[in-house]
């Protein structure tokens, strides 16, 4: 089965060694939560910044899933087929 | 580059709502820059550790987007280093997750390697490894008092930790939950509020709840500290078993800053600010004030301070040295940073125009 993949933004790049799509095989369907475990497993810093100590995504980190935010699907449980992209973008935020 | 510092010169770092400066200074009056670092992250915290012959300055770092961390450098910011898993965390069993730190506070000399550290949600932790790796203080986590305390408008937090150099002393405060203290070492924590008000709660004189703003110990003096509350400032001579009021002779009793001597009994500097709902200095007119009898007078100081500033001066934006005589500091949140080489008599405009200052440290490094 083909790939899932997941499209870093350039801020983050430095924390997944330099990389902007990062990949995990998949047998099936796999939750965000457990896509996120899995490509960030050598990346623990990355991880850090994506999710806090409790695994809850980060309030102004958005994760998209074919164009859908996650939050208004299933959140981290939310499925991802073989094959899907997975873009990590931050939200606008800031002053 | 800061890189460059030599010995016995004098450090400075600035942590702004947009990343941190470091500067160095052969004399306190002409200084080196390096910056920003951590562009775009907010440096709510600050604490430069200058024992074991080596200078390391540790930061609390927040991303709106990305979250906190705590990163440290040993050669004045040209590299930095960050724990994989982060320095602090929450365990599992607590379910909560950090979201600022609020106060990174490097013990006294007969306990190297020991750093504490204060955090939102209202917690302190403490690190034996140089501020690498810092474990939750259970005592206070899991004090019954914890489900009553509040959160001030810049959130609920620990935001000053006062130490005893050499013994087991501990004085914590919060806003809001006012001082607690431990006498063990950080195990277990009482209230020490007698005589601090907290006006704005039904019971004006309760045991706890207060908005302490800062706290600061006088290092001569045994059991001496003061307090500058959410409208109060206040001088324990009892280990904080009471205080009592040193407001008289200050323009205003509100305010964040509580600065202490390194080594003089009596002297302490705050920064008034008008009042509650006018946080700018009175009637604009940026000032310093200082006591060096415990309060019982106070001495505005303002040569070199600008007319007609109306920014605040938060509580860590703030700082002394420990060179004599002590170097007094403090950033505005109008991106000026300020100091004094004489105690506050003069001062002198170090930087400007930098964002928000939201927390300023200075120290004598004699290891470049």
């Amino acid at each position: 089965m083909p790939d899932i993949t997941v499209v870093l933004p350039n801020v983050l790049q430095p924390l997944a060694g330099g990389q902007s799509v990062l990949t995990a095989p998949a047998e099936g369907p796999v939750t965000v939560g457990k896509l996120l475990d899995s490509v960030t497993s050598d990346f623990a810093v990355l991880a850090r910044r994506l999710r806090d100590e409790t695994g809850a995504l980060r309030r102004f980190v958005n994760v998209y899933v074919d164009g859908d935010e996650v939050r208004r699907l299933q959140g981290l449980d939310t499925e991802v087929a073989p094959g899907q992209e997975v873009l990590v973008i931050q939200s606008v935020a800031g002053g | 580059m800061v890189g460059m510092a030599t010995a016995e010169s004098f450090v400075l770092a600035i942590g702004t709502k947009k990343g941190l400066w470091l500067a160095t200074s052969p004399d306190r009056r002409q200084w080196s820059f390096s910056g920003p670092h951590f562009l775009m992250s907010e440096v709510p915290s600050v604490g430069i550790d200058t024992r074991d012959g080596r200078t390391r300055i540790m930061v609390g770092v927040r991303s709106e987007h990305w979250g906190p961390t705590v990163a440290h450098t040993d050669d004045f910011g040209a590299t930095w280093s960050e724990p994989e898993q982060g320095a602090i965390r929450f365990p599992e069993d607590t379910g909560a997750a950090v979201e600022r730190i609020w106060q990174i506070h490097p013990d006294g000399e007969s306990r190297p390697g020991v750093v504490w550290a204060g955090a939102e949600p209202i917690s302190v932790w403490k690190s034996t490894d140089g501020g690498e790796h810092f474990e939750l203080n259970r005592g206070l986590w899991d004090h019954p008092h914890r489900s009553e305390w509040g959160a001030g408008y810049g959130g609920a937090a620990a935001h000053s930790i006062v130490v005893h150099p050499a013994g087991d002393t501990v004085h914590v405060a919060m806003s809001t939950g006012g001082v607690y203290r431990s006498l063990d070492g950080g195990t277990s924590w009482e209230p020490r509020n007698r005589g601090i008000s907290a006006y704005f709660m039904p019971d004006p004189n309760p045991e706890f709840g207060q908005c302490v703003h800062k706290i600061a110990a006088d290092a001569a003096v045994e059991g001496r500290l003061y307090a500058q509350n959410h409208h109060g400032v206040y001088r324990t001579d009892d280990n904080a078993d009471t205080w009592n009021s040193i407001a008289e002779g200050l323009p205003a009793d509100f305010g964040f800053v509580m600065l202490t001597h390194p080594r003089r009994e009596g002297t302490a500097w705050v920064v008034p600010l008008k009042a509650d709902g006018e946080r700018i200095p009175p009637g604009g007119e940026l000032a310093v004030h200082r006591t060096d009898d415990a309060g019982s007078t106070w001495r505005r100081l303002d040569s070199g301070l600008p007319t007609g500033e109306y920014n605040s001066v938060l509580r860590d934006a703030a700082s002394v040295d420990a060179a004599e005589p002590a170097g007094v500091y403090f950033g505005t949140r109008g991106g000026t940073v300020y100091a004094s080489a004489d105690e506050g008599e003069t001062f002198q405009e170090v930087v400007a125009h930098l964002p928000d200052v939201l927390c300023v440290r200075a120290a004598v490094v004699t290891d470049a």
